[in-house]
Parts: structure tokens; sequence; C-alpha cells
């Protein structure tokens, strides 16, 4: 490896020493202690109760809990739709702005700004724009004639869960548009001039060239934006709730609940499932991290 | 004339390729897009009776300042910027501190043990902010830090502390060891060159990486909504708090979220560049 000045053996841990203590106390500490109470009933409402219950918590999830499996589905559901959609949109918009033209760095930056905004205005918005009574889509819908009466999206069992999709996959579209149109900047123009030459076309230009060439950012960054959305509540919290009847309750969603009703030993053990469930993504990530250090 | 004519009609199909292939398509995404906030914006201004009114208003014949009146007096908006404000700018000077100094050692030295200390910080962003809300809520009402931005700022770090030491050590990899062997010879001491030589060339990075930092405080919300309380409420949970029983108050949750936006977005353009650049650098060279 090429790193690294030799020095005093110490300096390198010192350096490291105040960002590990902080970690230490405040995520490895509570991950123990989440461990732990995920074996207890631990329920804030009854504090007397308070006892060590063994497995019963993971057993009554995978066995009476009648929201968990239906919530594990629909986490599945929204993980797949909504990240393939941020990615095939962010994909060819990657591919549109690394096109030469009058204004590009403007449409760059304006095509960022989902991005920045936090979860709970992307919710809320969104809700807004669905609204059942002066809602734009359903305006719009009506007016391009598609529909001929307002559909109250969010509070529809058959529409809610695709309409909250729309709205991740409008958050998450900007990430990916940035990753890879970074990664295609990158790719040397030797090989499209070399292509050109041969009489390629775009689209084999696009599948033999740009694909394989940023093949690794893709892989990355679908795997980053896997692990966010499969994690991410406040898109969902502030549209539906996990509603109409659970109709758009993910894993995360549903534990987040649990905790505010300060359920937190019941909470742990669901939220230690997502946690095994999540690592399957992530160590692939790991792996590929590593690999280049 | 044949010639000029075919030449002309070449061209128009250009043009006309042109627009179907990149200024059309561009066009509907910039739409898609950004049309959210126009109406956002739209709704904080106009009157209750355009925000209400059937068919929809897309261009309001009637402005009012009313609905900001409002939400900095009745709503005290004001006093959610702050505590806003105190959170996000604790989280990233405590965060950018430790973990520049972090990735320093990282990216600079080799020691035992360097491997399995960089997983530990990664594998960070893998645990559901759910998972880890639960034992710090406990741990947080036992410490009395429940309901303080010190608390917040703590949960917050969490996550900005893992991924701001992956961000720097990119962007300090990326500098010459020149740099330090210069200082080194010139007399000064490891401590005397990383402060004199090296942060003055890391400021842009390390603002660029303040930024990000910045941004995902101001705009967290799930561990905030269990971590305050009416007094120490930050935006994204007082934006939440406008959807009551009845429904929401729109124009108020569209106007405070302008205002939301707003300093993000600023910031956002002016850090750009460095920020693509370092978000992109770790993936693009795998």
């Amino acid at each position: 490896m090429e790193t690294g000045i030799r020095t005093k053996k110490k300096y390198p841990y010192l350096l490291i020493a105040p960002a590990l203590i902080i970690i230490i106390f405040i995520v490895f500490v509570p991950l123990v202690n989440a461990l732990i109470m995920s074996f207890k009933f631990y329920d804030l409402r009854y504090p007397k109760k308070e006892a060590f219950i063994g497995l019963k918590n993971y057993i009554d999830l995978f066995t009476k809990d009648s929201e968990f499996w239906p919530s594990l589905g629909r986490t599945a559901i929204w993980v797949i739709f909504g990240v393939t959609f941020q990615f095939l949109g962010g994909f060819a918009l990657a591919l549109l702005l690394n096109r030469n033209f009058k204004g590009k760095g403007i449409a760059r930056s304006l095509s960022m700004i989902p991005w920045v905004v936090s979860g709970v205005l992307i919710g809320l918005i969104w809700r807004w724009l669905y609204d059942g009574n002066y809602g734009v889509v359903n305006d719009l819908l009506m007016r391009l004639g598609i529909i001929d009466k307002a559909i109250p999206f969010l509070s529809q069992k058959k529409w809610a869960f695709p309409a909250v999709i729309v709205s991740v996959v409008w958050q998450g579209i900007p990430f990916f548009c940035l990753m890879l149109l970074a990664a295609m900047q990158g790719v040397s123009s030797d090989m499209y001039e070399a292509a050109d030459i041969d009489g390629a076309n775009a689209w084999q230009k696009l599948f033999r060239i740009t694909i394989p060439s940023i093949k690794n950012t893709i892989y990355v960054t679908l795997l980053l934006r896997i692990i966010w959305v499969a994690n991410s509540v406040d898109i969902i919290q502030n549209m539906t709730a996990g509603g109409p009847a659970y109709a758009t309750q993910t894993i995360a969603v549903y534990t987040y609940q649990k905790t505010q009703v300060l359920n937190l030993g019941y909470a742990s053990a669901i939220a230690f499932v997502m946690m095994a469930i999540m690592l399957i993504a992530a160590v692939p990530y790991l792996k590929s991290t590593f690999k280049n250090d | 004339m044949d010639n000029i004519q075919r030449l002309r009609r070449r061209r128009a199909k250009k043009v006309l390729l042109t627009f179907l292939t990149l200024v059309l398509p561009l066009c509907l995404f910039l739409l898609f897009l950004l049309f959210p906030f126009y109406w956002m914006l739209v709704t904080s201004i106009k009157t209750n009776a355009e925000i209400y009114s059937v068919p929809l208003i897309y261009w309001p014949k009637e402005l009012t300042w009313a609905t900001y009146v409002n939400l900095f007096g009745y709503f005290n908006f004001l006093k959610y910027m702050k505590n806003s404000l105190i959170v996000a700018l604790g989280t990233t000077v405590l965060s950018l501190v430790v973990s520049t100094l972090a990735a320093y050692s990282f990216a600079r030295f080799s020691f035992k043990g360097r491997k399995a200390l960089m997983a530990m910080f990664l594998t960070n962003n893998m645990f559901p902010t759910v998972l880890l809300m639960i034992p710090l809520y406990s741990i947080m009402r036992k410490l009395h830090l429940l309901y303080t931005p010190y608390g917040l700022i703590l949960a917050y770090t969490t996550f900005t502390i893992p991924f701001s030491v992956w961000l720097i050590q990119g962007f300090i990899r990326d500098m010459p060891f020149s740099l330090e062997e210069a200082a080194l010879i010139d007399g000064c001491n490891r401590a005397g060159a990383f402060i004199r030589i090296f942060i003055p060339v890391l400021t842009p990075a390390l603002l660029s990486a303040g930024v990000y930092m910045f941004m995902q405080a101001w705009n967290e919300y799930t561990m905030a909504s269990l971590f305050t309380n009416p007094g120490s409420r930050t935006i994204p949970v007082a934006l939440s708090s406008l959807i009551g029983q009845l429904g929401v108050q729109w124009d108020m949750l569209c106007a405070g979220g302008t205002i939301a936006v707003l300093p993000v977005c600023i910031m956002f353009f002016f850090a750009q560049k460095h920020l693509v650049a370092g978000l992109t650098a770790g993936a693009v060279k795998g």
C-alpha cells in the first residue's frame, strides 16, 4: 500500500480517537442496548412490567403478528419499483445532460433541487399535489381527458401505494443522475471516436461503451439507494402514515410507529430483523468499497 | 438551387432531431422535477379563495403575503428556524472537526487495524435509523438530553460522521504528498504542517462536506420527531405538525416549505462543484 508516511505509532490512533469515541458511544453502545431490549418486554407505557422474555418478541413477530409479513412484502415492492424507476429516470436524465448544449450548467443545477429537499416536505408537497379536491394531478388528468372524476389517490387502497412510489422516484432521480453523469464524464472520448469511425449507432455506443464503462458506479449507487429507500420513513409517514388500511406500510414505517407508541422492546426486534435483511444488500457494497482500497 | 434546398432540408431535419431527442425530453424532465416547487411557491402567495377554487388557478391573479405574516407571527416559524439552525450548525461543526482528523489518519497513515476501523465507520451507514433511534431515546432520557439540541446533534452524528470520514478521506487522497513533505522539510512538525499547510488547501472541500452535513441535519425528520418537544422542534417536525385532524393547512405548509428550501438550495449551488466531485469519487474510481 502506498499510503503511510512512517511516523510515531500512536499518531494515527490519536487522530481517530475522537470520532471513534463518539461512534462507539452513540452507535455501538445503543446497538447492544437495542439487542438486549429486543429480548425484553419493554414498553414505556407499562414500566413496571419490564422483564426478560427471551425470544418471545421474535417468535411473536414471525408467527402472530398479522402486519409483519405484509409489511415485508410491501417493503420489497417499495424498494424494487422505487429504485428501478429512480435508476431508469436518473440514467435517462444523465444521458441528456451529458450532451453538449447551451445552458447545460443551469439545467444540471436545477435538476438536482429535489435532492436537497427534506423527505417531510416531499411527502407533504406530493400529498397536496394528489389532493382529491384541489390537487393538481387530478386537475391535469381531467383536463387531458384521462379521467372524468377526481380520484382521492392517497385514500384509496388501489392508488395509494403507486402514488407514494411516484414521489420517492421523484426524490431519487437527481441522485442517480448526479452519480451516473459524473461517471459518464469519466469515459474517455477516444472510445466514442473509434466507435464513430467504425460506424456504430447510438444504441451500440450506449450498450457497448457507456454502460460497461460505468458499470461499477451503477452497482454502488444501486446498493446505496436500496439501503436508503428501504430505511426511509419520512415520505410515507407524512403522505399516508402507512394507510389507508396499511396499504402503504413498509417495515421501516411499521417500526417507526411501534416506537411512537413506546413499545420499544418489540420495535427493536422488528428493527433487528430489518437490519439482518439489509445486510444482504450491504455486504456486496462493503466488499466493493474495500476492493479498491 | 436544388443543392441549397437539400441542404436546408437536412438542416431542418437535424434541428427537429435535436428537438425530439434533447430539448423535448429535457424540458419534460425539468417540468416534472420542478413543477412541485412552483406549485408550492404559488400556493404560498395565493389568497385562500384562489387556493381552494375549482377549476384550479395556475397563474394567480391576486398575490398576498398574509400567509407569511401568519407563519412568522401566529405559527412562530422563526423559533423553529432557530432550532434547526442550532442543530444543523452544531452537527456540522462537530462532525467536521472529528471527521477531518480521522479522515487524515485513514488517508495518510498505514497502521494496524486500519481496515477494521474503516469497516466500523462504513457499516454505520447500513444501520436503519429506526433501529438506532430506539436505544438512543432511552439513553438520552437517562442523560436528560432528550428535547435538547445536544441530544439531536449527537443523534445526527450517527450518520454524518461515518459519511464525512469517507468523503473527506477521498479529498485528502487526491492531495499530493509533496504538500506535507515540503512543510516537514521546512521544519514544521506534523501538527503544524497539518494546520498551516493542509487545512487551507482543504478548505473548499471541507466547506462542501460541511454543506452536505448541514443539509442532512436541516432536513432530518425521523429522529427529530422523537427527540424534540414543541419547544425544541426543528423545521421538518414543525411542518409535519401542520397536519391536523381535519386536514392540512396547505397555505402555511407551502410558505414554510418555501422558506425551508431556500437556504439549502443556495448553499447547494455554491458547494455543488466540490460536493459532486467528492460524492462521486469513491464510486467512480471503483
